[in-house]
Order: C-alpha cells, then sequence, then structure tokens
C-alpha cells in the first residue's frame, strides 16, 4: 500500500526527468552549434551530393551537398528562438491583459474577456498565413504573428488566478499601506499567478515549434539558405524516394523537441497544480 | 434525469433554450463581425496588392494600367468606405469574384472545393471519436498500469508528431517501400473510365493517407482528454456510491461516469474545428489534393484579396458553428444547464 504513492511520484518524476534531458539537451545542442557542427551548415559540396549517413557525414547530405547533421544543429536555434520569442510575446500580451481584466473587472474584464472570445474562434492559422505571406516571410515576423494570436490561454489563466487573489488579505493589505495599484499587480499579484503560466509557457513553446515548422515546410517560414527543421523537410520532400534521410532525421528533431516540451509542462503541471493533485 | 428540469413546464424549458440560443446567435454575428473587420483591415494595410502580378511583374504595364486595375476592382476608395461596401455585399450572400485572372465569383470557386474538405474532416472527426472514446476509458479504467502508460507514451507521441512529417513517412513507407496506396492527387488517370464501384475504391485509397495524417494529432489529445475527464469524475462520491451498491465496474463507468465525462469532451469537438480548417492546409499541399486549403493557399499567394475574404468568413463561420453545435449538444446532453441562460 505504501509503495504505490511512491511509485506514482516515481513515474511522475520519470516524465519530468525526460522531459527536462531533451530540452537540455536540445537547447545545449542549438547553443553550441558553431562548435558542435562538423561542417559550415551553408557550405555547398557539390562533389558529395545526396550522400546516405557516413561516418563523414552522419546523417548524409542534401542535393546540394551541405551537411545535414550541422543544417539541423543549426535549424534547432531557429526552433529555439522562435519558440521562446513567440512564447515571450505571448506571455507579455497576456499577462498585462489578464491581470488588467481580473483586476478591474466590469466593463474592462468583459471587453477583454469577449476579445478573448473573439481570437479563439479566429482560424488562426489562415490568418498567420495571409499575414506571412504579406509581410514577407521572416524570422521575425513569424515571431510576432505566432505571439499575436497565441495569448488568450494565458490571458484566461491570470484572469482567474487575479481575480481571486485579489480578494486576499494580503492585497488589501498593500492597499491600506498606500501601495500604488501597479505595484499591487506587479509585485503582489503577478507572481502568484506565475505557476500556471510557466505551465502554459511550457507548452507554448512546443506549439510555436510546430507553427514555425509547419509555416517553413509551406515555403512560408524561415527562408532557405537558412537552416530550419521545417524547410529542411520541404526541399528533402523533393527527392524523398532517393534520399529517405532527408526527410526522416529533421523531422524525428521536431517531434522529439516537440515532445520533451510538452512531457516537461504536462509534468510541471502535475507537481504546480494543486487542483490535479489526489 | 434531474427531478427539477422534469418538473419545471414545457413551455417554460422550451422558452430558456429559445432564449439561450437567441443570446447565441446575437454573439455569433457580433463575433463574425469582428472577425472580419480585423482580417479586413489586416489584408489591406499589409504591403503589396492583387494587381501586383499585372503590373510590377509585367514590364508592359504602367502607372496607367495600374491605376485603372485598381479603380477595376474598388481598391482606390478609403479603407472603411471597402469594407462597408464588401460587408453590404456579404449581407446578400455575395462574396464578390475572385481577383485572380479567372475572375469567376469567389462562392462558386470555394463551392467546388467545399466538399472535399468537409468530407475529409468530418470523416477523420468521426474516426477520432470512434478510437479517443474507448481508448480513454480504457486508459482511464487501468490508470498507472502498464496499458495506461503504453497508451500515454504513445499519446505523447502523437501529439507532437508535425503532420507533414507523418505524411511524408506514411508516403515513404505506404506509397514508395510498399506500394499499396497512391502517392497523391484525388484520383487515377483512368478514373472517368472506371465503374461506379471501383471509382469508389479509387477515391478511398487516395483519401486513406490524409484521413489518416489528419485523424492522429486529433486522436491523440481527444483521448488523453477523455482520460483526464473520466478520471475526474471517477473520483465523485456518486461513483463511490454506485461502487458501493454492489454494481458491477462496467457499469458504474459505463453509465454511470461516462455521461458526465463524456461533457467536455464535446466542447473540445466544437473547438477543434479551426484546427481542422488549418490543418488541411498542409494536409491538402502534400497530398495535392483539390481542396480548401490549396484553394485559399493560392489566394494568399496571389494576394487575391476577395477570395481570402471569403475563405477567412468560411472558416471563421464553420468554427462558430462548430461551437454553437457543441454548445447545443452539451444543453441538450446536460439537464443542469438546459434552461439556464449563458454563462
Amino acid at each position: 500500500m505504501l509503495g504505490a504513492p511512491l511509485k506514482r511520484l516515481l513515474g511522475r518524476n520519470l516524465m519530468l526527468t525526460a522531459g527536462l534531458a531533451i530540452v537540455l539537451v536540445m537547447s545545449g545542442a542549438a547553443l553550441l552549434a558553431p562548435v558542435l557542427a562538423p561542417f559550415d551548415p551553408n557550405a555547398l559540396m557539390l562533389d558529395s551530393i545526396l550522400q546516405p549517413p557516413s561516418p563523414e557525414h552522419p546523417l548524409g547530405t542534401d542535393r546540394l551537398g551541405r551537411d545535414v547533421l550541422s543544417r539541423m544543429l543549426y535549424g534547432g536555434r531557429v526552433s529555439l528562438w522562435v519558440g521562446f520569442v513567440a512564447v515571450g510575446i505571448s506571455l507579455a500580451i497576456g499577462t498585462v491583459l489578464g491581470l488588467v481584466s481580473g483586476y478591474f473587472r466590469s466593463w474592462v474584464d468583459e471587453a477583454i474577456m469577449r476579445l478573448v472570445d473573439i481570437m479563439l474562434c479566429f482560424p488562426s492559422f489562415f490568418l498567420i498565413l495571409s499575414v506571412i505571406a504579406f509581410l514577407e516571410p521572416s524570422l521575425t515576423n513569424i515571431m510576432i504573428v505566432i505571439g499575436l494570436t497565441s495569448w488568450m490561454g494565458v490571458t484566461r489563466l491570470v484572469r482567474a488566478e487575479t481575480l481571486s487573489l485579489r480578494e486576499r488579505e494580503f492585497v488589501d493589505a498593500s492597499l491600506l499601506a498606500g501601495c500604488p495599484t501597479w505595484r499591487i499587480l506587479v509585485f503582489h499579484i503577478l507572481p502568484n499567478t506565475m505557476a500556471p503560466v510557466l505551465i502554459t509557457a511550457t507548452l507554448g513553446v512546443a506549439g510555436a515549434i510546430l507553427v514555425e515548422s509547419g509555416l517553413s515546410f509551406l515555403g512560408l517560414g524561415v527562408q532557405p539558405p537558412t537552416a530550419s527543421w521545417g524547410n529542411m523537410l520541404m526541399e528533402g520532400k523533393v527527392v524523398t524516394e532517393i534520399a529517405p534521410w532527408l526527410s526522416v532525421y529533421p523531422g524525428l528533431a521536431i517531434l522529439v523537441t516537440v515532445l520533451g516540451y510538452n512531457l516537461l509542462g504536462e509534468s510541471l503541471r502535475d507537481l504546480l497544480d494543486p487542483r490535479l493533485r489526489d | 434525469m434531474g427531478g427539477e428540469t422534469l418538473a419545471a413546464p414545457w413551455g417554460a424549458r422550451t422558452a430558456g433554450l429559445a432564449l439561450r440560443l437567441t443570446r447565441k446567435t446575437l454573439w455569433v454575428c457580433l463575433v463574425l463581425l469582428g472577425i472580419t473587420l480585423v482580417s479586413f483591415i489586416v489584408i489591406h494595410l499589409a504591403p503589396g496588392s492583387p494587381t501586383d502580378m499585372e503590373t510590377t511583374l509585367n514590364p508592359l504595364a504602367g502607372e496607367m494600367t495600374r491605376q485603372r486595375l485598381m479603380a477595376l476592382y474598388g481598391l482606390d476608395r478609403p479603407l472603411h468606405i471597402q469594407y462597408l461596401d464588401w460587408l453590404w455585399r456579404l449581407l446578400h450572400l455575395d462574396f464578390g469574384n475572385s481577383m485572380s485572372a479567372d475572375a469567376r465569383p469567389v462562392l462558386v470557386k470555394i463551392g467546388e472545393r467545399l466538399p472535399l474538405t468537409i468530407s475529409m474532416n468530418v470523416i477523420s472527426l468521426l474516426l477520432t471519436l470512434i478510437l479517443a472514446i474507448p481508448l480513454g476509458i480504457w486508459s482511464a479504467c487501468r490508470q498507472n498500469t502498464l496499458t495506461d502508460r503504453t497508451i500515454t507514451v504513445l499519446v505523447f507521441i502523437g501529439f507532437a508528431m508535425p503532420s507533414f512529417w507523418l505524411a511524408i513517412l506514411l508516403m515513404l513507407l505506404f506509397g514508395l517501400e510498399l506500394g499499396w496506396l497512391p502517392l497523391s492527387g484525388l484520383t487515377s488517370m483512368n478514373f472517368p473510365s472506371l465503374s461506379p464501384m471501383d471509382k469508389f475504391i479509387d477515391l478511398a485509397r487516395h483519401l486513406t493517407m490524409p484521413i489518416i495524417v489528419s485523424t492522429v494529432g486529433g486522436l491523440a489529445g481527444m483521448s488523453r482528454y477523455m482520460r483526464s475527464c473520466l478520471l475526474e469524475v471517477l473520483r465523485q462520491d456518486y461513483i463511490l456510491t454506485a461502487r458501493a451498491k454492489g454494481l458491477p465496474p462496467r457499469t458504474v463507468v459505463l453509465r454511470h461516469a461516462l455521461r458526465n465525462a463524456l461533457l467536455p469532451v464535446i466542447t473540445l469537438l466544437g473547438l477543434s474545428v479551426p484546427g481542422l480548417i488549418g490543418g488541411s492546409v498542409i494536409i491538402e499541399s502534400i497530398f495535392a489534393l483539390p481542396g480548401l486549403g490549396q484553394l485559399f493557399y493560392a489566394a494568399v499567394m496571389a494576394r487575391d484579396y476577395t477570395m481570402i475574404m471569403g475563405n477567412l468568413v468560411l472558416a471563421a463561420v464553420l468554427t462558430l458553428a462548430g461551437n454553437l453545435l457543441a454548445d447545443l449538444c452539451y444543453g441538450l446532453a446536460d439537464p443542469r444547464i438546459r434552461s439556464g441562460g449563458m454563462r
């Protein structure tokens, strides 16, 4: 009987460990890309085109003779960067709107919540596609657009937390002590909403990486020759019959990275969210 | 069935439902208006214009041609007039003509593509439900066993799987390696000469991989959600009562718990519509299927304003219809909110 909770905790930690390990390894590989990459990711080696994986090129070479492993390491930087910046933008918008909405309530709350409802009904991938196509696909535009279309969940979470936090004694105490509203919001309420926000942010990174790779795969994301996992898959698709490794490894990298962030997010939820803990 | 709701007179109950529906419909119209306004502004303020194809890319065309084309499409007028004009025509179900070379009505062009995309998504949604609910139940009833763990791992992988990568892998396996299924397209070359039965088989063979791809992502999320909803319900007191009075576990889960656990799943179903529509763009582009997603992609590339707006409106309407339908089902399934107002 005593073994069961212990076993469950171990199971939970296994998920956390796996997620954390993947995230750390992938981030480390991306950050250390210049050191780890055996070749220049954009160096054309026309004498070794479409080489299958070998000791010299562990993951083979592509149509232009570029080393796939090196390109994937650099592609990891793109994914990491997009994930973090896009989530940063959505967190910034989401927390501000959520705090304001939950603290001031009345018509401000009503307006913001209706805006959230509208945004949730938006066929967002369609909108992202049109905006990117119009503004010219670039890394900056992708990050901004993903951020601008993914803040709704954060807003709802922060608002819900704020609604209950504002009734607590420590808020009354700060008010009595003459603390200005912005100080209460930023230094007293905001820190207490961080646990659920952290969970959403972790899952958000995974989502942003998926959207970026999808856009790049359609040719509307990161533009060649800059390597990204999505555009490597797009380039590989043309020659998938003769060079399947070009279609396999970058996709595997996306899968593993997204999996890592999802595992981390879910296990954080188990640990931090008392409502789901039994 | 709650005694209270049954006791309420029939008239009052329908009146409650009608009020709820009216408020919901009004809200939907407002959301739609908001979506069109935002999309219109974003699309028209962005650089580039539908006339680019015929002017800047055409050395023979000068400034005069550009201005005449702009006037032809009505793009020379102030933005708010353009929007109001577009909205007015939309109210008469006139989506305008496509700004691409063929200049055919947007509604006709969408109409040609709609059946394929809708039927693909409906099939994959049904498949998702048929597979996800039993999987979720199975997983929840065996919480923390090896079965549950295995399903959870698979669900996480399915969740992280980029749809286009799955599509490529399936093409490699079933299309190239095994040669079981056609790689892309909707029909074979000899399609017109086939008998009706063979036509059906041919279509089904072409659509198998796209449908698998669009099912997998949804399946993972849905079964996970089903599992956690059921687990939550199973913790409630009335389930303890049911178990305590000696009902077989099967009855407890399937008749007592499942009803309440299915409610949130219905909502998720409504919310999954935008994802499906967005996913169509990628899936249709990989498998070269002439659906709505491809039409939209082409329209975006050509900056075909009327076409893009038409597609956005349609996608928004489908999304809202999904939400409304989910809401309605929710109301029908849960007596507690049947007579109440909107939250």
